[in-house]
């Protein structure tokens, strides 16, 4: 079955249970691709986002998405300013509800099989199983402890062993145990930018998502910072599936498994991330990754 | 490259603009100074500590004090603050975290600046209409209403200000845990909005204790200890007016010394209401 994604229709396909497949399908032609990855690549779908159109107001946002996101994989959206790759991102966790006046005027967007716009769905639900890193770190003006056991303060967890050992995880999974463990009942805002960003992701996990969504993560960390959230990242993929908004190319290249490159509202193209920064199928992708774009 | 300095026109102008904003700043400050000074000098002088609980004098006479007013205006002020900080708060946290932006909101916020802005008179008057009128007697309680509505507006707009300061971003990093708006406004944006907050309700503290119009029209004023808080009460301010415009030495010297008495409580207040701030940071 083919996917008309944006202005593309991917040609091949190859028949398997699942019926989308378009990573799978243009990973195979990738000549570069081994066959462990191959497999990787062929995970079960988690997000299925179907043919979504997005409106801020009158203004069209993003048109006809249509695209699977695979468990356990590391998915980058890339594309210029305003191309609308945050825009989606925000619509994976609901969080465009808060803006007045936006709201998803086509298509769906099927977590493990269920619409998160059906009005049955609990957005706190969503959230919970779906956690979001910022461009900005942002952590509360509270302890470093309470910034990682808020989630589970809301949910109205007060076993302190239980939370004693989800700070130590969480910490551990965010690689800065080691930095924090002497001082977490000091305030998080003293902690460096890049220890803030890995306290956001610490905080994120802490509450046990299926996803996490992550808007530019290093886009304020210099590049000691960087490498260590990429190091992270990397790790995380063992349990979580994760979406990453970037700017950053070589970002893209280096940590991801699954690449979608966007232009004006639309999805150019996704594929395998080798193939597409080596051998990319549009113009316009290709175009952009090699900083040729007008 | 020449650095050296030279004698320019924008360069003089520039010092001369120093010298006249300098000029101008202290021009601003004489009155203030003035009124802190002269209420120091003619007030300090006299003061007694047994001042602070005996009761007021009778014409003519010697000694007594001021502590039924002192207690009179500290439960005024009480009563104010708790009608007016519950309401104001939840006011104002409707405005920016319920309703930013809507209709409503923008009437309210018109509403409150208006009400900022009334003369102070008006909050007795009303109360007295409402209130002493209807049960036939002057009361603390009703003093105290009077004093709430003048702290209403300005807790409104203050806590208000203080809420739009917290940034954005804590509010999202608080949904995407799950958090719903109820949870989100007590755990992350309150505790941020704190210190801020509390600056504004000292103010409006700070300005009820020194209003005299609106108690004259619904506390009144006693000679003796408040038993109840349906019956008139002794209040510094109403005191302060009441013993400057009489011909006894010992009554207008005591309307110094209580009017001393109310800046120093205003002054620490406001000092430690600062700190508890500050450490809560």
């Amino acid at each position: 079955m083919s996917i008309k994604s944006g202005t593309t229709t991917m040609d091949e396909s190859i028949p398997t249970a699942q019926t989308e497949e378009v990573v799978a399908t243009a990973s195979s032609s990738a000549s570069s691709s081994s066959p462990e990855n191959t497999a990787r690549l062929n995970a079960p779908t988690v997000i299925d986002i179907e043919n979504v159109d997005f409106h801020y107001g009158a203004n069209k946002a993003l048109h006809g998405i249509n695209f699977p996101i695979k468990e356990k994989l590391v998915t980058a959206f890339i594309g210029p300013s305003g191309c609308g790759k945050s825009t989606l991102l925000r619509c994976l966790n609901r969080m465009n509800d808060l803006i007045d006046g936006t709201r998803i005027s086509a298509g769906s967007i099927k977590i493990s099989g269920v619409d998160i716009y059906h009005p049955s769905v609990d957005v706190i639900e969503l959230r919970k199983r779906v956690g979001m890193v910022f461009q900005k770190s942002n952590p509360f003006p509270k302890s470093v402890y309470e910034n990682v056991v808020y989630g589970l303060r809301l949910q109205g967890v007060k076993d302190k062993a239980r939370l004693d050992e989800t700070v130590e995880r969480s910490l551990r999974g965010a690689a800065l145990w080691e930095e924090v463990r002497d001082r977490l009942h000091t305030s998080a805002l003293g902690l460096s930018g890049g220890q803030q960003q890995r306290l956001c992701i610490a905080r994120a996990i802490a509450v046990e998502p299926e996803i996490i969504l992550m808007d530019e993560p290093c886009s304020a960390l210099d590049p000691i910072a960087t490498v260590k959230v990429e190091e992270l990242i990397h790790q995380l993929k063992q349990d979580y599936t994760i979406v990453i908004v970037t700017h950053n190319m070589q970002q893209a290249g280096r940590c991801s498994d699954v690449t979608a490159f966007f232009y004006m509202g639309k999805l150019i193209e996704i594929d395998a991330t080798e193939k597409i920064f080596t051998n990319p199928s549009q113009k316009q992708t290709e175009d952009y990754i090699s900083g040729r774009f007008g | 490259m020449d650095l050296s300095r030279k004698r320019r026109w924008r360069s003089v102008f520039s010092r001369g603009m120093d010298i006249v904003v300098g000029l101008v700043t202290v021009a601003a400050l004489i009155p203030l100074v003035s009124v802190l000074y002269m209420v120091a000098k003619r007030g300090a002088g006299n003061f007694r500590l047994s001042m602070l609980w005996e009761l007021p004098p009778s014409a003519g006479t010697d000694g007594g004090g001021f502590g039924n007013a002192l207690v009179g205006t500290l439960i005024l002020v009480a009563i104010g603050a708790l009608v007016s900080i519950p309401i104001g708060v939840l006011t104002a946290i409707f405005l920016t975290e319920y309703s930013l932006g809507s209709k409503s909101a923008r009437l309210i916020r018109f509403c409150a600046k208006i009400l900022s802005g009334l003369p102070s008179i008006l909050a007795g008057v009303f109360i007295f209409g409402v209130l002493v009128a209807t049960t036939k007697t002057f009361s603390v309680l009703a003093g105290g209403l009077a004093l709430g509505i003048l702290m209403l507006p300005i807790i409104i707009l203050a806590t208000e200000e203080a809420l739009l300061r917290v940034p954005h971003f804590l509010r999202e990093a608080s949904l995407a845990l799950g958090a719903n708006r109820t949870q989100t406004v007590l755990h992350v944006t309150l505790p941020a909005a704190s210190s801020t907050i509390i600056t504004g309700v000292m103010l409006a503290v700070a300005r009820a204790a020194g209003e005299t119009a609106p108690i004259i029209f619904t506390a009144l004023f006693t000679s003796y200890w408040i038993s109840s808080l349906h019956e008139p009460t002794a209040s510094m301010a109403v005191l302060i007016y009441n013993f400057s415009s009489v011909p006894y030495d010992n009554m207008v010297n005591m309307a110094w010394t209580a009017s001393f008495v109310l800046i120093v409580i205003v002054l620490v207040t406001n000092i430690v209401s600062h700190l508890v701030a500050n450490r809560s940071k």
